[in-house]
Order: structure tokens, then C-alpha cells, then sequence
């Protein structure tokens, strides 16, 4: 059975999604294919871009919040699409490689304005790692 | 929900205001103003929480509002009111929203619906060529590093001074298109980045721009000194900052969670600071510099708009209205436990009414009180409405600022095919331009609250008077 990596909820106003992994960096890697897939409106991105990507935050919360900004970031400013993340996480650090495209080369995409606070949560649950994220869309 | 369970004891005020007591650390009792109907779909959702959460914020004054449009958002509700005492209070970026100075430009035009409808399809698809919308459609300025600085500080002053729009202009727009205080260098590299490219254009979501037809007219004599005539055609813009107020609000809650900690807050999104700290003072000085590229923004579509129409309709002439924010932070004084006191209001999706007389309105327009838009969703109509004093007593001089939603993107997009949506704004007989149909869809007709309840509830209340209707005729989107 394929595992999920991540899936989207009901949010009235919002986007709402959840990651799943067995790692936290697996996790972040997800939310990353989340947000391409939100980006894409669920279209294979591909991976002719890489780039180098750095963000830092308090806690993983922050941290997420963080890794979120910067690839709304690339997308805005840079006009980047991401299709994947290959990230390493330590002491509130997290570092990698994200890949992607010029989103020119793609029709009817979708824009985020930010991540939020609101509902979010990193959580340990055994051997699982899961994370919620809302996003101002 | 649990969030149901929790509300035991709403308290009916009146036919459109209801009242949530105040409990466990609220500083101030909630209120919602909505009418039954409404408030049963307000109840769907955390919009309660999110009215109780605020409440618990410091210097909070009066009540934590909500108006008839109210739904969930991230930290404080869409539709959400606030006051703050300015010297106890704080001020929070998540209850101002990430689209700092999204707001509403109306133009009424001297054409007629018989006259625009001779030429509307080629005109909508010229202006969607002028007018870029969408996810990643660059704008054709190329704004140098000095220039953004100058659009922050100075608003559509920048504009005029570049020879965009004219010194009529600026009278009609609110705080003439620029509030001061605005600085750059408060304001990140990255925002900067991300506003670079995007001035004058219209982007995505819930952003449009719309023709319309005033259909009805209810109070003649503010419709008259507005300008709006039944059966001319007026414009609409609904716009916002951009990406640059969302990376001032990003930047800053994580600035604010860096300087006070997070643990203490009902929600991680209300991070603040104290409105007289250094960083509050940051925060406010880089909000006026993201709405002042706001107002810039919408001037820029607006000029746009007159050249589109021109090629068609030489002697056509489009003039402002007025322009408004409907989600901001404003230094105002209200009465509060029958004392007035300056504080600091934040409307996040929520519209400034103020009555008569009020000094904050445009000479012209200052007898019949602050014109105020509320959009319908895309395929219904549009409202104009004056500001009252009564809004002034009862909801911090302020009232709705849209429809509303009620359905989720994706259960929007999962529920409404395009087809369907075609067959509707076919039926009603309004030309849709957008480069995606799913993106329309997203905002179809009925993911929104009935704008007519909306708007029936403000007038009925008396927080906002009716002035017109106006019907859509044509729709850009991005």
C-alpha cells in the first residue's frame, strides 16, 4: 500500500493539509510536494531548477512557517516552481536543495499569499511524524 | 465541531446582533452581527473561536466584532473588528491579514449599458490584455529599487507625478491614497522582491475587476453626489497590496514571536507587539508602506481602465468614485463606555463607516458619509452603501466588506464543474475573461453567503445605508 504523504482538508476560507513521514525532514520534503501541487493546481512539475535553499526558525513550527515563506518567495519574486525538496533538518536548521521550474512553462496555476499560525502543528506520534498547515490562498 | 459545542450561550441583542459572553480571559464580550440565516452559517465554521481569541488580546476596548460576512480565517476572523487602547493596546498583523490594504475602487463612466453592450467583448478582452491577472503575470513596469521607495512613501502621489491619473484623483481615494509613516527601509528585501514585478496588476483568488450597470438606485441624493446614474456603466476594481503586504505580514508575525514569545497567545497566528514598542511602530510604519502600494496598485489598474475604454469609446470618460481598504489598522476615536478615546482599529475583511460630517471623508462626499463597496461574488451583484453614525455607536464605524464564503476552494472545485458555471454566467448573461477556469470556478456564485443578506443586514441595522445596485456585465479574473 502506497503511503500517504499528504493530504488536503476542509478549510472554509483557506487551504488546510496535512504531511505525513517517517521523518521530520521527510515531512518537510512533503509539504513541499503539497505546496507544488497547490502551486501546480496538481500538475507534474518537473525538476529542471535546483536551487539552494536556508531557513532557520525557533521551533518546527517556525520552521516549517519559514520553509513555507521561502518557496512562496521563489515563486513570486524568482518565478519558480517547485516540484520537490531534499532537505536535512538540525538545531532549528534547515538546509537542502529544492527543485523545480520556470512557471512560465506552465498554464493556469495557483498563487499563495502565505503560510499562517492558524491551526498548525508538528507532531511525534511513534514512529510517525505529521504536521497541519493552513494557507492564506 | 467542537467549536459548537463550546458557544452554550449566545445571547440574542436583537434581530442582527448577538452577543458571546465574556469567559476564560476575555477582556471584552464578542458580538456578531448577522441574521439568522446568516449566523447559522457563520456557526459551520471557527469563526466564534476566532471572535473569543481576539478578545483575550490586551487593550482590547468594547467588544470583539464580527460582521454579517464573517468567516473563518487564520488568527482573527474575515469580517473581524477590534479596537485597542493606544496606549495599552497591541497591534497584530494576523488581525490586519496578509493582504494588507485590500480594498475597493469604484469609477462610474459616462457610457450607457445599451452603449457599453454594442462593444463589451472586444473592450473585456482588451482589458484583460492591459490588465495583467493571474498567478505570475508580470507587470510592464520595471520599478527600480528607488522608485519602490518612493511608491511606499508616497502613494499614488508617486503615480500622478509619473503622469498616471490626476490631482482629482487623489481627492477621491481615502487618506488620498496615502498613509503617512511609510518607510521602506521597515519593510524586508524579500517584500520588496515580490512587489517589484507586480505593480499595476491584479492577481489571483477572490481578486477581479468587474463592469457593471447601476441597476437600482435607493437613495438619490447620495447616488447623485456620488456620480451614479441608473443605467450607466460603472467599474469596479477589487485589489490589494500584493506580495508585499503578504511578506510584511509573514515578516512580521515571525519578528513578533521572536521578540514576545507565542506561548501566551490564544492563537500562534495573533502574534503582536505593543502598539507604542519599536517593533509595533515598525510593523505600523511598514503596513502604511504596503498599503500605500496598494492604493498605487489600484490607481495604476484604474489608469489602465481609461486607455482600454478610450480605444473604444473616445469620448469616454471614467472617473473615481472613491477607493477604500477593507482589510487595515487605523488610528481613530471612538466612543467607548460612553468615554471617547483614541484607539487603534483593526478590520480584517471589514469595511470603515463613518457617518455625516466626519472629517476623514472626502469634502465632497462629506453629507452623506463614507461610501463604502460591497462586492457579491463573481455572477451577483455589487453594493454601494453610505457609512452612518450609527455604525459610529454600534460596530466601530464599520460594516461587511463582501459576500463571504461559505464553501472551501476545493469543495468549490470538487462540487462546480466550469460547465456549470459558464451555463450560470451564460444565463445571466455576464462575459467571464480569466486565464483559468478553475481559478473561476473556485470563486463561483455559490462558494459565497448570499451578498444581498449581507447587505440587507448592514441597512437594517443601520450600520450602512443602501445607495445602489450595480449588476455585473462583464468580469476579468484572475
Amino acid at each position: 500500500m502506497m503511503v500517504k504523504k499528504y493530504e488536503f482538508l476542509k478549510h472554509t476560507g483557506d487551504l488546510k493539509f496535512r504531511a505525513y513521514s517517517s521523518s521530520v525532514k521527510g515531512m518537510f520534503e512533503n509539504c513541499a510536494l503539497a505546496i507544488s501541487s497547490v502551486l501546480s493546481r496538481g500538475k507534474k512539475i518537473k525538476s529542471l531548477i535546483k536551487k539552494e535553499i536556508s531557513v532557520s526558525g525557533n521551533d518546527y513550527e517556525s520552521l516549517l512557517y519559514s520553509f513555507i515563506d521561502e518557496l512562496i518567495y521563489l515563486f513570486d519574486a524568482e518565478g519558480f516552481i517547485v516540484s520537490k525538496a531534499e532537505l536535512e533538518i538540525e538545531d532549528g536548521k534547515l538546509k537542502g536543495i529544492v527543485y523545480g521550474d520556470d512557471s512560465t512553462n506552465y498554464k493556469d496555476l495557483d498563487a499563495i499569499k502565505a503560510p499562517t499560525y492558524a491551526e498548525m502543528y508538528v507532531k511525534n506520534k511513534g514512529k510517525k511524524w505529521e504536521c497541519q498547515v493552513v494557507l492564506d490562498v | 465541531m467542537k467549536m459548537k459545542e463550546k458557544i452554550v450561550n449566545l445571547k440574542k441583542i436583537n434581530d442582527f446582533t448577538w452577543e458571546i459572553p465574556k469567559e476564560n480571559g476575555m477582556n471584552v464580550p464578542g458580538r456578531i452581527f448577522a441574521s439568522e440565516a446568516l449566523l447559522e452559517k457563520i456557526k459551520n465554521d471557527f469563526t466564534f473561536e476566532q471572535v473569543k481569541n481576539v478578545a483575550k488580546l490586551p487593550g482590547i476596548v468594547g467588544y470583539s466584532l464580527a460582521m454579517s460576512d464573517a468567516h473563518q480565517g487564520y488568527g482573527m476572523c474575515v469580517g473581524g473588528v477590534a479596537a485597542f487602547d493606544i496606549k495599552k493596546g497591541i497591534i497584530s498583523p494576523g488581525a490586519v491579514g496578509y493582504d494588507i490594504n485590500c480594498g475597493v475602487r469604484l469609477l462610474s463612466t459616462n457610457l450607457t449599458k445599451k452603449e457599453f453592450m454594442l462593444k463589451r467583448n472586444v473592450l473585456m478582452k482588451e482589458i484583460y490584455k492591459s490588465v495583467p491577472s493571474g498567478v505570475g503575470k508580470k507587470s510592464e513596469f520595471k520599478i527600480e529599487y528607488k522608485e519602490i521607495s518612493n511608491i511606499i512613501k508616497e502613494g499614488i502621489s508617486w503615480a500622478i507625478s509619473k503622469g498616471y491619473g490626476n490631482e482629482e484623483d487623489r481627492l477621491f481615494c481615502e487618506n488620498e491614497g496615502k498613509i503617512s509613516g511609510a518607510d521602506y527601509k521597515k519593510i524586508s528585501q524579500k517584500a520588496l522582491g515580490r512587489g517589484m514585478n507586480q505593480l499595476g496588476t491584479l492577481g489571483a483568488g477572490n481578486h477581479f475587476l468587474e463592469v457593471q450597470e447601476v441597476e437600482e438606485i435607493y437613495d438619490e441624493s447620495a447616488a447623485k453626489l456620488l456620480g451614479i446614474e441608473k443605467g450607466k456603466v460603472a467599474i469596479m476594481i477589487h485589489s490589494g497590496s500584493r506580495g508585499i503586504g503578504h511578506q510584511v505580514a509573514s515578516d512580521y508575525i515571525k519578528k513578533m514571536e521572536d521578540e514576545y514569545g507565542y506561548k501566551h497567545l490564544p492563537d500562534r497566528e495573533l502574534a503582536y507587539a505593543p502598539i507604542d514598542s519599536s517593533l509595533g511602530k515598525d510593523y505600523l510604519s511598514a503596513m502604511a508602506g504596503a498599503a500605500n502600494f496598494g492604493f498605487t496598485n489600484r490607481h495604476i489598474i484604474m489608469c489602465k481602465l481609461r486607455e482600454s475604454f478610450k480605444k473604444f469609446f473616445p469620448k469616454s470618460e471614467l472617473k473615481l468614485v472613491y477607493d477604500i481598504a477593507h482589510n487595515i489598522a487605523k488610528f481613530e476615536k471612538h466612543s467607548v463606555n460612553g468615554k471617547k478615546i483614541e484607539v487603534l482599529v483593526h478590520r480584517k475583511g471589514a469595511t470603515r463607516s463613518f457617518g455625516p460630517e466626519s472629517e476623514e471623508i472626502p469634502v465632497k462626499y462629506r453629507s452623506i458619509g463614507t461610501p463604502i463597496f460591497i462586492p457579491g461574488s463573481m455572477g451577483t451583484s455589487s453594493y454601494v452603501l453610505v457609512g452612518t453614525k450609527k455604525a459610529q455607536e454600534l460596530s466601530l464605524g464599520s460594516t461587511a466588506h463582501g459576500a463571504g464564503r461559505i464553501m472551501s476552494r476545493s469543495e468549490a472545485s470538487k462540487t462546480i464543474s466550469s460547465k456549470e458555471l459558464k451555463n450560470e454566467l451564460d444565463k445571466k448573461d455576464i462575459v467571464l475573461e480569466s486565464g483559468s477556469l478553475s481559478g473561476a470556478v473556485d470563486e463561483a456564485p455559490k462558494a459565497y453567503k448570499d451578498v444581498e443578506e449581507v447587505v440587507r443586514v448592514s441597512h437594517e441595522l443601520g450600520i450602512g445605508k443602501m445607495v445602489a445596485k450595480l449588476k455585473p456585465l462583464g468580469v476579468v479574473k484572475g
